[in-house]
Order: structure tokens, then sequence, then C-alpha cells
């Protein structure tokens, strides 16, 4: 026999789905995100009535007054750290855990060429981040709707957004979080092809997050903040009202998009040079 | 190693900045190139006779663009100098207008002391500046001697604004920010009475108010400050006022009430004096978080200039006095305002209303908020007015005691907070520097505003909480709930009764009237919010027992009320910003109910205008020009990769097919590793491994075996020399390693699947049909039983290895590379894997290289041997030739010279040579002569033999590696 392996055909994105898929940790996380919807509608069933801040009306106060508002509650609540860790899990997992398992060096053996090694580890990463950023909305949206009604969304500012509209806007605010966090997927792929501990890509990629989010707090930094990849996290606020102002959002989605090519390109051109060790 | 990570971090970067450069490059709107500054000091004269020189300190900004362009006068707040609105002019320089700021008489570095915006004195200096301004070439001339000019400022600079526009027809727009209308009403007001007019923020205005201390404080002290240069002198009362503001502050401060002399000059620094002749279309900028100079402020101004038919626009932000300048829509339609009725560049901004209402949703660290846009200000055209809402007020009457001297006194807002929380530069009360704090760009012109709000939504927040009423001091009546969410936009209105108390003392009583928002607590106590920190100040005449009915205006603000909310009105005899009354009294405060039920007239604002959904093009434009750069990249290198590949493949290029070679599973040459730290692992390696072999790379531990395996697979990129594997040089990912299959230091397997499933999915990852696999066979010498079904985390490091080795057989591979094959297996099942390997070979024409540590495995399995040390190859042969049969050593008792030549003699011997090593050793090159043969000649010629043995050429060579490696 003298088969050649024609590098196109390896690793099929079904069968690294199929090698993710089993892990617990991608049940678990799934799973996680599914339950979120009725750990929170259970913590406002238990808890006293809302007692709303002073100085006006928050996103907390609404939760509870349509499966609309409890869905963009959720959204909220996860936006700025719960789906940063998820992004940095599924990613910053990609290759560092196949150089933890010792796998890794078979699958190149087999061979599976560097990049596109790369390029199917990311697009399972995305599929199964996506489903999980995906899940939260739609079980909010639909344990919302079960105990609170399909009434309108009600925003802060004293607007009203009828059902459908609100779903729609909830919908674009979802697709807005994956293009943000596309950022963290950067970071974490890079870390990913640098370290060989998967919890070092992990968490490294959440602390640059964290420290992101801090540098954005110090003010003297000025107009330099608007450049830091977490900058504009909230900015799928801007979504849920009746005129949607995007210049914010627009800012968002560009430097997302800087950041991850930013990274993604170094990290494929690391990976491309590295010394498999493992 | 700690470049590496340096590296990794420079390589980030470098993308980064590369893709924030092409964002960069994106023009913003109104092309900012460079602009110039020149500090200069412009001589004015003024004074009732104009014959008071002074010299003002001034800075103009030029634009980038040639030719003239209009000029806008940037004027600063109070307490301030041309310094806090540097920023402020530039930014309207960079939209390519000429901007000049300039230090106010009495601020800075000008001469002259404060005259509160008097007609005569600074009203004057800035119609001077107009003059100057004619003169300039690099200004645009509307006739000789009137500039197309534009004037604009926060707060004090606001006024000036206005009151320019009203004595100086050269002026073309204004944009007067967060600025009074009455300074008399502002400092001193009275609430009590029917609003004068049906628009939102309409007020009550009573002369004789009652005494807003606490700013007047701020403001007062602000302008104390001495002059510079005189610093160092003993500080004085009266600081840079002239001296009657100075008396008149003096005299309200001590008697509380509003000092004749005082009212005139407040009354000549007030636009209201020249609002109905001001025709310069003016966009009134207010803010809704402004205890100091509140919406009813914008609202009279907006008033009387319409009432001179002159054009107004009006626009609420949330922000002002009490912190936060205003956001990016304000801060927009204000360049727009001046793009159009001063450049003639932008369309017609129209006379809409705008206001804000804020959240408690904090995104961006600024909370969100919403613009309500209104084709008209309400009122202003004649049609209905404000819209109303009648919510039934109830509380029976309650008498409340009006304490001696004032205090303790309720709280409502703390003046001058918001600049402290903010970090204010420069101390005091400056107000354009509350102004300053909030938007990135200030009041003015910069397009660079966030989310709006800045800071000011903490301070709101805190300043709402701090909210308190003394027990007896206030009297409350209460709403019902709220059935549906409303949003205030205006000043509420009720009608309450006051009467003395029969045996207790009364006087003039002064009232703080306010409304909380207030949420029901459910037995606990509800949350009070006081709605825009305001209080509306009364004074009123001394009443009688029969009570007096009055109408009041509640501060104007903007707040969503939600559903289930209820408002509270509070009428309190105190209050820490003002000076109360200060004789003792009691009066009993009820609801006014003569006409029908009481009720509290809330106003809304509908919005009736859509701003529309906008998405900003430039940042769309660059994300899809990075996408497209990146496309462009990709294919680029894809083609180049092509490209290359092909002229590899060709005969001479890197991966071509060495003809030779394309039988002869794995050639190697010169191969070297230097790893970055200075070990050389690898030194010039070469060796062949033949079709069919069974060939052991022998060596200790460190000798650079794996590492030879590892550039075979492509895993590392070796410094020197090749691989090739069928006449195809490896390199990493090279398709030819599919003939090659591997077990390189230990297994690697998904510890969460079993056995099977890692096989099965290993071979879907080759994308090779399933049939091709031979997974039975493979199992079959793995020889895990019903572990196979079992999760591998589960497994013993033998069984992890069984199935490595299977896994390295899937497919038959025509190389089969196992690296220590035999290490933790038990000796039965060693044995076992020795056949397997012997047959594997043997059984096609395929080729198996095994390394080893150990001299036994080798000799056992192998056909042929490379041995390594120290990255080095030491030796290589047939294992047969080097282990056995061919040399045996014979000792012999003495004379060993003599026995040498004896054998050379022998014939049939190939062989013979003394051992260098050991002086009675004789070895003998047997060529197929019996070893009997040999020791029957040597005793037949009279040696005596003491030994016969096998030379292990291999075994010496090894253990004097071993040996080396101890010494």
């Amino acid at each position: 026999m003298s088969t050649t392996v024609d590098g196109a055909w390896t690793l099929p994105v079904r069968v690294e789905l199929a090698r993710q898929w089993r892990r617990r940790r991608t049940q678990v996380t799934l799973g996680l995100f599914a339950l979120l919807p009725v750990i929170l509608w259970i913590a406002f069933s238990v808890g006293d009535d809302p007692t709303p801040g002073a100085a006006a009306t928050s996103l907390t106060d609404l939760a509870q007054a349509s499966g609309v508002n409890f869905a963009v509650f959720a959204l909220f609540s996860s936006a700025s750290f719960l789906f940063v860790v998820v992004v940095a899990l599924f990613f910053g997992d990609t290759v560092a855990s196949e150089a933890s398992w010792s796998s890794l060096r078979y699958l190149l053996a087999i061979p599976v060429p560097r990049v596109r090694l790369l390029r199917q580890k990311a697009i399972v990463a995305a599929l199964l981040s996506l489903a999980t950023l995906v899940t939260l909305p739609v079980v909010a949206v639909l344990l919302g709707t079960l105990v609170y009604g399909a009434g309108d969304y009600l925003s802060p500012t004293g607007e009203s957004l009828p059902y459908g509209t609100a779903l729609v806007r909830i919908l674009l605010a979802v697709a807005y979080l994956a293009i943000h966090l596309l950022w963290v997927a950067g970071v974490a792929t890079l870390l990913s092809v640098v370290t060989d501990a998967p919890l070092g890509a992990v968490g490294g990629a959440v602390l640059v997050s964290i420290l992101s989010q801090i540098l954005d707090t110090v003010d003297a930094l000025g107009s330099i903040r608007n450049l830091l990849p977490t900058h504009e996290v909230f900015a799928f606020a801007d979504l849920l009202t009746l005129d949607v102002d995007g210049s914010d959002l627009a800012n968002g989605v560009l430097f997302a998009l800087v950041w991850c090519i930013a990274f993604g390109a170094t990290a494929v051109w690391y990976f491309r040079r590295k010394d498999i060790t493992s | 190693m700690i470049y590496r990570p340096l590296r990794v971090l420079g390589v980030v970067l470098a993308v980064g900045l590369l893709g924030l450069s092409t964002v960069a490059a994106a023009p913003p709107p109104g092309g900012v190139g460079t602009v110039r500054s020149e500090d200069l000091r412009i001589e004015v004269r003024d004074g009732p006779a104009r014959d008071q020189p002074q010299s003002l300190d001034a800075t103009l900004w030029l634009p980038a663009t040639t030719g003239p362009a209009p000029a806008v006068l940037v004027a600063h707040g109070f307490g301030g100098s041309k310094q806090s609105v540097a920023a402020e002019a530039r930014t309207w320089a960079e939209r390519g207008y000429v901007a000049l700021a300039w230090s106010a008489r009495g601020f800075g570095a000008s001469t002259g002391q404060i005259a509160l915006n008097s007609p005569d004195y600074e009203v004057a200096d800035a119609a001077a500046l107009v003059d100057w301004l004619a003169a300039r070439p690099e200004v645009r001339q509307d006739a000789p001697g009137d500039p197309r000019v534009g004037a604009t400022g926060a707060s004090y600079g606001g006024a000036l604004s206005l009151l320019l526009a009203g004595f100086d027809r050269r002026v073309d727009a204004t944009i007067p920010v967060i600025t009074w209308n009455d300074l008399g009403q502002a400092l001193f007001p009275d609430r009590a009475g029917v609003p004068p007019a049906a628009t939102p923020a309409a007020s009550a205005a009573e002369p004789d108010g009652v005494f807003k201390r606490a700013w007047a404080a701020l403001f007062f002290g602000s302008g104390s400050r001495p002059a510079p240069g005189q610093e160092q002198d003993a500080p004085q009362v009266c600081g840079r006022f002239l001296p009657e503001i100075c008396a008149g502050y003096v005299a309200a401060v001590t008697s509380g009430r509003e000092p004749a002399e005082l009212a005139d000059v407040l009354t000549r620094a007030s636009p209201a004096s020249v609002a109905g002749r001001i025709t310069a279309p003016t966009l009134l900028v207010q803010g809704e978080r402004d205890t100091l100079f509140g919406l009813d402020q914008a609202d009279a101004t907006a008033r009387q200039i319409a009432a001179g038919g002159g054009t107004v626009a009006v626009s609420w932000f949330a922000g002002g006095h009490d912190g936060g300048g205003p956001d990016r829509r304000t801060t927009e339609r204000m360049q727009a305002w001046f793009d159009h009725h001063l450049a003639g560049t932008a369309p017609d901004p129209g006379t809409a209303f705008t206001y804000v209402v804020p959240s408690g949703v904090q995104a961006r660290r600024a909370p969100t908020q919403r613009t309500i846009t209104a084709s008209v200000y309400p009122g202003l055209d004649g049609g209905a007015g404000t819209a109303q809402t009648a919510l039934p007020l109830r509380g029976d009457p309650q008498d409340v005691v009006a304490p001696a001297g004032g205090a303790p006194s309720a709280i409502s807002s703390v003046p001058g907070l918001a600049g402290l929380a903010g970090g204010a530069a420069g101390g005091g009360a400056g107000d354009d520097e509350d102004a300053d704090d909030g938007g990135s760009g200030g009041a003015g012109g910069s397009g660079g505003g966030g989310g709006g709000g800045g800071s000011g939504g903490g301070t709101a927040a805190l300043l709402g909480r701090l909210a308190t009423d003394l027990p007896g001091q206030a009297a409350r009546f209460s709403t019902d709930p709220l059935p549906a969410r409303t949003v205030v936009a205006g000043s509420p209105q009720v009608r309450v009764t006051v009467a003395s108390v029969p045996g207790r003392p009364a006087g003039e009583p002064v009232l703080f009237a306010k409304v909380y928002d207030v949420a029901a607590g459910d037995g606990a106590p509800g949350s009070r919010t006081l709605l825009g920190s305001a209080v509306s100040p009364l004074r009123l005449p001394a009443p009688g027992p029969t009570p007096t009915e009055v109408t009041v205006s509640l501060p104007a603000v903007v707040a969503t009320l939600a559903a289930g909310h209820r408002l509270e009105v509070v009428l309190s005899t105190t209050d820490q910003a003002y000076a109360a009354a200060v004789q003792p009294a009691v009066y009993r405060i009820g609801l006014a109910g003569s006409a029908g039920p009481a009720t509290l007239a809330v106003p809304t604002v509908p919005g009736d205008v859509r701003s529309g959904t906008s998405v900003p093009t430039a940042p769309l434009v660059a994300a899809g020009v990075l996408l497209l750069g990146v496309l462009v990249a990709w294919l680029v290198a894809r083609v180049l990769a092509v490209r290359r590949r092909r002229r590899d493949l060709e005969p001479g290029g890197a991966l071509a097919l060495e003809e030779g070679l394309a039988d002869t599973p794995l050639v190697v040459r010169g191969l070297s590793k230097a790893w970055t730290s200075g070990l050389v692992a690898v030194d010039d390696v070469s060796f062949t491994v033949k079709r069919g072999q069974v060939l052991g790379l022998l060596g200790p531990n460190g000798a650079g075996k794996t590492t030879t395996l590892r550039m075979l697979l492509g895993l590392i990129a070796p410094t020197a020399g090749e691989l090739r594997i069928f006449g195809r040089r490896v390199v990493a990912g090279a398709p030819v390693l599919g003939r090659v299959g591997a077990f390189v230091e230990g297994a690697g397997f998904l510890p969460h699947l079993t056995g099977r499933d890692n096989l099965e999915l290993y071979w879907a990852a080759t994308g090779r049909p399933r049939a091709e696999a031979r997974l039975s066979e493979a199992l079959e010498i793995a020889g895990l039983g019903s572990a196979v079904d079992r999760a591998v985390r589960t497994y013993s490091q033998g069984m992890r290895q069984r199935l490595a080795i299977a896994q390295a057989m899937l497919g038959l591979p025509d190389l089969l590379v196992l690296d220590e094959p035999t290490n933790g297996l038990d000796p039965p099942q060693i044995h076992a894997m020795r056949e397997v390997l012997r047959s594997y070979a043997r059984d096609g024409d395929r080729t198996v290289l095994v390394s080893s540590h150990l001299l036994a495995e080798v000799e056992q399995t192998c056909d042929h041997v490379v041995v390594m040390h120290r990255g080095k190859v030491v030796a290589t042969g047939e294992v047969a030739e080097l282990v056995a049969g061919g040399q045996v050593a014979v000792t012999v008792a003495d004379r060993r010279d003599e026995a040498v030549s004896v054998l050379r003699g022998r014939n049939g011997v190939r062989d013979v040579e003394p051992d260098p090593a050991d002086t009675d050793v004789v070895l003998v090159d047997l060529g197929g002569v019996d070893r009997a043969e040999v020791v029957r000649t040597l005793v037949e010629a009279g040696f005596s033999v003491r030994g016969v043995g096998p030379r292990r050429r291999l075994e010496d060579a090894f253990l004097a590696l071993i040996g080396q490696e101890g010494s």
C-alpha cells in the first residue's frame, strides 16, 4: 500500500466535533447555560420583591416585566464575564489540551497540516461557543415568556418595544456579542498554541479580559480606552431602543475584528513554526 | 527563553497596530488637519464711557483650511479662563472655524475686575473682540466691520453669549449652555404663583425670593481668588470683584434677602433684559441635573426670544452644574447649529425640542440614556402647550415647625459635589469645570464624546439618596400608585394651602416644595428619590388662620416613573442649600381642594419625531476593509504557497521526489538539531533504512533518538540536514507522512473516550476510507479484551502503550516507527510484541524502525541497528554481523604475538589481530572455520589456551559508551 494523506481531508469538522462533544466540560457548560435562566427565575421567585435603586429603574427591576425583559437581563448579567469565560474555555483549550494529552503529535503525524489543524479546531470552538451563546437567550425567552408572559419589552429609559420586535433585537444583540467576543477567541487561541497547559491558556485569556476592563476604568487614559477590546462590550444595549444609535456597535465590531485578527494571525504564524515538544 | 513570549507579544502589537492604523487612516468627519494657535493680548476699552483700558489674555485658533472662515467666540465659565475652553476652541478650529478663546476681565491673566457680565464691561469687551475679528483676514466678513461670528459658552460664558447677541447685532448665531435667564431669580428664587406660560418648564418667578446661599457662596469664593502675581498678598474679602458687587453679596449673606443695590446689578447681568431683541438663531442647551440654573431658566429665555420673533431651539441633556457634560447627540446638534447658521455647510437643523431620559443601567460606565425629540418646544408655537396629567393627591393638613435660625435643615442638593466627585481640576466651584467634566469634549464641539453622562450619573444617584427631610419640619402628600410608566418632562404644578396655627408663632413662611419618587417597600421602608435633587423655594406673605391657597411650580425635571411607584409632594421649612427664615414659627399646610379634588399636574412631552436608526459608515467600512484585507492576504498566501509547492516539487526542488530513493523507506542525511538553548541534541546523523528491515535505533537515554524520530514526523524542524521518506523530504505536515505509523514518547489519547473510540476517531481524522484501517487487526495486537470499551483514563500504563502501538499500526503503514515500544510491558507481552514486529516486516515488504536503550531488546527484535550516542551515530550495521558468530576472542597464557602469526598462517581464517585493549587476547575473524579448529591449531603449536569467547562488537561499543558516560 502506498497511501499518502491528502491534507485537505484530514480532521473533518464532524470528527473534531465528536472528539470535543463527548467531553464532560462541553456538556456541563452547555447545560449550565441552559440552567442559568431557571436559576435566575428561582432567585426572583424566592427573593423579596425588588426594592428599586434610588436613581432610576434598572434592568433588574424590569426583569420580571416580560419574557423578553427577562432574556435581556440574562444577557446583561452574562456579557462581561460569563461569556468571556466560555469563549476562553473553548478556544483556549483547542491546542493546549491536545498538547497536554500528548495527542497533538499524533494528529500532526497523520499528517494534519498545522494551519488546517488550527482552523478546524477554531471552527469547532466557534460552533460550541455560539451554541452556548444562543442557548442562554433562547431558554431565557422561552422560560420568561412562560412565566412572565409575552408582554412588551420595557426599557429603563421608559421606552417599550413590541414583543416581536424585541425578539429580533435580542437576536441582533446575540449576533453583536458573538462578533464582540471574537477578540477573546483570538487571545485564547494564541495562548493555546504558545502554552501546553490548557488552564494557562483559558485563565490567561480571562485575565487579559479583566485587565482590559480594569484599564477601561482608568479615566486618565482618556480616549485611548476606546481602543480597548472590552470597551464596547455593552454596546448591544443600544439595540434595545426604538431608535438604534449604531455608532458604538460599529466601533465594537471594528475593534473586535482588529484584535481578533491581530491575535489570530499571530497564533497562526507562531504555530506554523513551533517545534512540537509536548 | 524569555524572548519567546516577548517575540509573540511583539507580533501581536505589530499586527494590532497595523489594524489600528488602517482604522485611524479613515478620515474623521470635518477633515482634521493641523490647526494653529496663537497666544495674544487684545487691548480693549470698556466702562460706561468706554474709556477704561483693559488687556485681555486670548488665544486665537486657526483652522487648517485656507481662505476666510466663520469665527466662534468661546467664552469660559465662572472661575475659569481661556485655558479651560482650549479643548473646545480647538475642536471648533478643527471643524473649520476661527475660534477665539479669551479670559474675561477679572479672570486668568486678563486685567480688570469681575463685573458679572455687565453690558458696560464684559459685554463691551466681547463687542470689542467682534471688532477685532472684523479686522482679521482669516475671518469671513458679512460686511465691512461685520464678521461672520457665533458666540458660545457654558454658564457665565453662556449668559455672555446671549447678552452679546442682544447688544451686538453682528452676532450671527449663539449656543448658550447651562446658563441663566434672570440671575436674580436664579440666586433668589420664589416659585409661588401661577406659571406664566404653557411651556414644559415654565415656573412662577416672584421677586425677592429665597437666597440660594450654598451656590452663591461657591460662586463668590471662586471669584475671590487673587489675580496672578498677587497670590502672596494678604487675602482680600472681595478678591477680584467690583466693590459694589462684593458689597451686595455681603449684604445678601448677612440679611438672607436680595439687597436692592444687588438687584440692579443682577438685572443688568440677565439675558432676560435683552432676549426679546435677539435675532441671531439661538440653541439653548440646558442641563437636567442643575440646581443652580435649572430648566426653567432656558424655558424663560426661549419664550422671550420667541416672543421677539427670533429663532430659538431648546435641548436638554442629562447633566449640568450637578455633574455631566453634553452627550454626543447634543454635541452633534450644537455643531450642526453653527455649521448651518454660521458656515452654511449643513442643512437646517430645525428648531425641534430634544431631551434626554437617563436610565439606571450603567453600560460602559455611563448611564444609558435615550434622546426624545419633539418637533417643537411645546407652548412656543402658539399651540396647545404642554400635556399635563392630573394625578389625585391625598393627605390631611399637617403642622410643620420652622426652627429658629433655620437649623437643623433638610438636605436636597449639595452644590459643588459633582465637581469634587468628578475630580475637576482647579478646585472651587468653577462652573466651567463642571460642564467640561462629563463628555470628553466638553460643552463645545468635540465629536469624540462618549456615551454621555460621564461621572454625573453616579453623582446624581448619590444625591438622590442623600436627600432627607427632618421630622416635624415637612408636610407630605402622596399620589396613588401610578397605573403605567410615565416620563415626566418639565415642571409639575400643585396647589396647597398655608395657614397659621392658633396659639403658635407665625411669620412670613419660607417653604421648600419638592417631589419624591417613592417605590413601595412591602412593609420595609420604600426607597425615595428626590426628583432632580432640587427644591422650589417659596416666600409667602404671613398667613392668617384661614388657609391661603397658593400654586407652586415644582422643580422642572426629566424622570422615568415606574408603574406602581407613587409621587410624594413634600413641603419642608428648611433646606441646607438656602437661607431659610430665622424666626421660629408653626404653619398648617394642606392640599387646596376648593376646585374639586387636589391634584398634582405632571407635564409630559411625547416624542413625535423619531431620530431614526443611525449606523455610522466609517467603522463599518473600516471593518469591511479589514476583512477584505485578510481575505486578500489569505488568497495571496494561498497562491504563493501553491506556486512555491509546484516549484519545490519540480526536479531539483526542495520537496521533489529523489528518484533513486522512491523505494527506500527512510534516508537520513547529515541531520542536526540545535536547540535555542545551545544544546545540540542531534549532530550530523546519517543512516538508511531499507525496505523489509527491522532497524533498531540504539542508544542510552539522551542520545537524540527521540529528537530524531520527532524530526522524522515533521514535529521538529531540523537545523541542518534532511530526512527522506520514500524519496520525499520530510517537512511539517508532508503528505508522505501518511505512509508512516508512529508511536513516539508515550501514548496520547483523549482520556474521556474509550480505546475503541480513540482509534476510530483517530482514523476518521486521517480522512481515509474506514475499510483501510484494519481496526480489528490493530485491536487484536493491542489485546485489550473488553477494556477496549472503557474510557482510556482508566487504563494502566501498559494498556495505553499497547493501544498506542495498535494506533500506529492502523492502516498497516509502510514504515512503522516505534519509540521504546516495550517500556512498561511485562515479559510475556514483550515477547509477543517482538513477534508482532518481526512478522510485520516479514509479512509484506513493510519496514519497522524501533528505538531502544536496551541492547538485548535490539538484539532480539531487529536485524539492523544504528547506535547513537550524544547525538552522533557511533555504529551501524547488521545485528547478526555486529553481535555474533564471526569473531572470537582467544585468550592465551603467553607469547601472544607468536600465536597471532601462527593463526595467520592457518588456512581459512579471514583475519587475526592482537586485541589493543588486552595483552593476552587474540581476535580471530573465523571466516567459516570452526572455533575448535582454531583451538586445536594453537594447542598443537604448544600454546596454553585459557579461554575462547565471542567478541561482541556491538556490546563493546555500547558498553564503551556507557563507560564514557560514567567517567
